[in-house]
């Protein structure tokens, strides 16, 4: 049964708070903040981009198991922020975990959602017996116009998931998709910035492509929200996944583990990736785990995620091994507005 | 730095990979394919360094060349890896955090870049292990 | 191997000279050498030039010819020969010509140092100078050259007994008596206020313990010992020339804060010389940073290790203290035109010989010159004396 193997995350360690960007834009912060639901997100080092973020988070998978990394057979990173828009982050990462030269990989992009699509190739190149290891990413430093609604929430992270079909710690017992061609966010090439359709956003993008694929899962399951143990949504913010839960049926219980977005912000292709790892993070055989991203443009992805005894077998899966979800959220190093704008390229500097 | 001379030490730059000679121990970084010290009777084989280590000595740069100007201050140190090379690198920390014989860790970050529309070279720097949650 | 003296000395005025050339600089010290010795270009048999990095600060290569050329001696044809060993490039000019002259290849030779550093603006000239150290393995990790040396400070700092102060006063010194150099590119005194309160370069350094960008050039002229008079009253005699290489990035050094090419190199120099240290009268050691002048002291074998910042506090190394060190203010005050200090070392020690070194004259029959190239993988020393 294909599921995954071992996975890892990665979060800088710098943040700014909401209010301090309310600060600088004279919003009204404990509008914002209350709106959101978020009150800091994460900020991305000088020296730190989408490259680093995922190789630092597929490393941390990598030193959970004692996998050959010759045996990865593929890698895929998803983001809206590659370093470069011709040449993959995904060679990169190969280079950075040892798995190159004999392996296939590709960047994917559309919008949050990419690393969950990646998640979905391996597990296809994995089920048809073309790759026996791959490893699905979603690493973002995403990036919010000055002064819009996304820079509260626009944060950095990623996390990398290893896809196999021997001894998972968690099984995907079945994925599947719903798609359209919806413009709810966007941004032009050579755009620094996205753009949105504000209110748009919500029903016609996020609300109806989650709920459509997750009534799909739940068809084909034959199951019902009480059968999961845990439920994992995209998360723009903390409003959204916290009301489509509940449109769905899902708890606030089953939905808190994964829920990372109010002292992360949104990491866009890592945001229900992280989610997920942060409930794999305490998660015990058996839990029943319930995923749906949304990537704008538009799409989701649902997964139904059953844990297995590897999880908690220390001589092959030793999560203590590298960062949980939690450890990367403490310790933070707050910056003020200027800070954060040289660490994010939003000074012009002299060519 | 050339796309050529950059991509040539990826090995080194990304996963500190050096060498080991079998007859006496002894490892090296960057790698060397003769020890000094068996010579011929020496057997080197490839070694990865796992990045651990400790500060033997460092500084704050303040006033840098110009590919790394964006990036000032920050800590430059010679690292000794645990198996005993030695190598130059910048420790990514508040100043006040590093000292002689700090503990310190490999990571992998983005060094420089060849403008705004070069290639980016990526490489090993080292955090302080004492900030680990 | 036959004795050698120096006949003539010449050097121009070290600083920012903007309206000199690259050609200008040796031009000008040629000359003045020439006139020092009383001869003309025609006498010349060989130069030898000492230059770091024309190609980078004038995009010019092929050094040896085009000096030669400038020098008016393109009819002459002689054999003209640019030597480069990073900071200590002219030192090691000097050497060579030595070695001609000792060797009887050649009878009379020009050792010139020359630098042009301010045709490029700073960025470009902190980089080039990054080219003493490993470009590969220290420069591309974001080392500067002052880095590279404020790290040998932290260790030492660690490990001896040295204050900042006592840090800053060997830039004190050296300022001190760059006042009374009159070519000196630095002509005021400091105090150490001013060093310790200066800007941050690369911690501990700051700016004032650091040696200047300059340009500027020099030139002395060899001869054989038994000719020497018939050119002029004044021959000082090459007593010792000795050269020692060392690892070229210093994280691949024994001992972080111990050149042992100077080590070494002044071991060969003293064996050479048939003399113990305490016959030399004054240094001109190689103060690319403060640090470089503490740890110069040291590694020649004048104190032990941790000793040579209490000196300096105690007036030793000063002008009138029992073995001054860089007379002429060192790299520090005087300027460091990177090809021409090694060869500016050997005038200020000719000068001090002679006895016309005016306000900053010292006492002595032999003097020791030092010059270091990157953090210590070459070191070229020399030790001088009145014949």
């Amino acid at each position: 049964m294909v599921g995954i193997i071992t996975y890892g995350v990665y979060i800088p360690r710098f943040r700014i708070k909401v209010d301090e960007i309310a600060r600088v834009w004279g919003a009204n912060s404990d509008e914002i903040r209350g709106g959101l639901g978020v009150y800091e997100k994460s900020v991305p080092d000088l020296d730190e981009d989408t490259a680093t973020i995922a190789v630092e988070a597929a490393r941390s998978a990598m030193a959970r198991r004692s996998i050959d990394p010759e045996e990865i057979g593929a890698v895929y990173v998803g983001s809206e922020s590659h370093p470069y828009a011709v040449k993959p982050t995904a060679c990169t990462v190969g280079e950075a975990i040892r798995a190159t030269p004999n392996m296939t990989a590709a960047d994917y992009e559309f919008a949050c959602k990419a690393g969950t699509a990646a998640i979905q190739t391996c597990m296809g190149l994995v089920k048809s017996g073309m790759i026996r290891y791959g490893m699905a990413i979603g690493s973002d430093v995403a990036q919010g116009a000055p002064g819009d609604a996304l820079e509260y929430t626009a944060a950095a992270g990623g996390a990398a998931y290893l896809i196999g079909n021997e001894r998972p710690i968690a099984e995907i017992h079945h994925t599947c998709s719903f798609t359209t061609d919806t413009p709810d966010f966007w941004r032009r090439e050579g755009q620094n910035y996205p753009r949105h359709g504000g209110r748009f956003t919500g029903d016609p993008g996020y609300f109806r492509h989650v709920q459509e694929a997750a009534r799909m899962l739940l068809s084909k399951m034959g199951a019902s929200p009480s059968d999961y143990d845990y439920a994992v949504f995209h998360q723009p913010n903390a409003k959204f996944p916290r009301r489509v839960a509940q449109v769905l049926g899902f708890s606030a219980e089953q939905v808190k583990p994964g829920l990372v977005v109010p002292r992360l912000g949104n990491t866009y292709s890592g945001s229900s990736m992280i989610g997920l790892a942060a409930t794999l993070d305490q998660a015990a055989p058996g839990d029943r785990i319930f995923v749906t991203s949304f990537g704008s443009g538009a799409g989701s992805d649902a997964f139904d995620i059953e844990v297995t005894d590897t999880i908690q077998d220390h001589a092959i899966f030793d999560q203590a091994k590298a960062p949980t979800v939690d450890s990367l959220l403490q310790d933070p190093v707050y910056l003020d507005y200027a800070q954060y704008a040289r660490h994010k390229g939003k000074i012009v500097m002299q060519q | 730095m050339s796309v050529a001379r950059f991509w040539r030490k990826i090995p080194q730059r990304y996963n500190l990979i050096g060498t080991r000679c079998e007859s006496c121990g002894r490892h090296y970084f960057p790698p060397r394919s003769f020890c000094p010290d068996c010579r011929r009777g020496g057997k080197i084989v490839e070694y990865r360094f796992p990045g651990t280590g400790k500060v033997v000595t460092h500084t704050v740069i303040r006033a840098a060349s110009e590919q790394f100007e964006n990036t000032t201050p920050y800590v430059l140190a010679i690292i000794q890896l645990d198996e005993g090379p030695r190598l130059t690198s910048q420790v990514v920390a508040k100043p006040e955090d590093v000292a002689v014989g700090t503990r310190v860790r490999s990571v992998f970050r983005r060094i420089m870049a060849d403008g705004e529309s070069g290639v980016i070279h990526y490489g090993t720097k080292f955090v302080p292990v004492k900030s680990e949650k | 191997m036959r004795d050698v003296a120096i006949i003539g000395i010449g050097c121009t005025t070290f600083g920012e000279k903007w309206a000199a050339s690259f050609r200008d600089l040796f031009v000008e010290a040629g000359s003045l050498a020439l006139k020092d010795a009383e001869l003309s270009g025609e006498h010349i048999d060989a130069m030898y030039v000492g230059n770091m990095s024309a190609g980078r600060f004038i995009e010019q290569e092929h050094i040896g010819a085009l000096i030669a050329d400038y020098a008016g001696l393109s009819t002459r044809h002689i054999p003209s020969t640019r030597v480069e060993a990073a900071c200590s490039s002219g030192g090691l000019a000097f050497r060579q010509a030595v070695i001609a002259v000792a060797s009887g290849m050649e009878d009379i030779v020009v050792a010139a140092g020359v630098e042009k550093m301010t045709d490029v603006g700073t960025g470009v000239s902190v980089d080039t100078l990054a080219g003493a150290a490993d470009r590969e393995w220290e420069g591309f990790m974001g080392a500067t050259f002052p880095g590279l040396y404020a790290m040998i400070a932290t260790d030492y700092m660690h490990r001896y007994p040295l204050t900042r102060e006592q840090l800053g006063m060997v830039a004190v010194k050296n300022h001190r008596n760059g006042a009374k150099n009159p070519i000196a590119q630095f002509r005021s005194e400091i105090t150490l206020e001013t060093v310790l309160s200066s800007a941050l370069v690369a911690d501990p350094l700051r700016l004032f313990d650091c040696s200047p960008i300059t340009d500027g050039a020099a030139a002395v002229i060899l001869a054989p010992l038994d000719r020497a008079r018939e050119f002029t009253d004044t021959p000082v005699r090459v007593l010792a020339t000795a050269q020692a290489s060392d690892t070229i990035a210093l994280h691949d050094r024994r001992d972080i804060s111990c050149l042992d090419a100077t080590v070494v190199a002044g071991e060969r120099a003293f064996a050479m010389a048939g003399l113990p240290r305490e016959k030399i009268d004054f240094l001109e050691v190689h103060d690319c940073f403060t640090i470089a002048e503490i740890c110069a002291i040291e590694d020649l074998g004048f104190c032990k290790k941790g000793e040579a910042g209490r000196l300096t506090e105690e007036g030793v190394t000063a002008l009138n203290g029992d073995l001054p060190v860089n007379t002429s203010g060192g790299l520090k005050a005087c300027g460091h035109p990177v090809g021409a200090t090694g060869i500016k070392q050997v005038c200020e020690v000719v000068q001090q010989l002679r006895g016309e070194a005016g306000a900053r004259q010292v006492d002595g029959e032999i003097g020791l010159t030092h010059n270091v190239g990157g953090t210590g993988a070459t070191v070229v020393v020399h030790i001088l004396g009145v014949t």
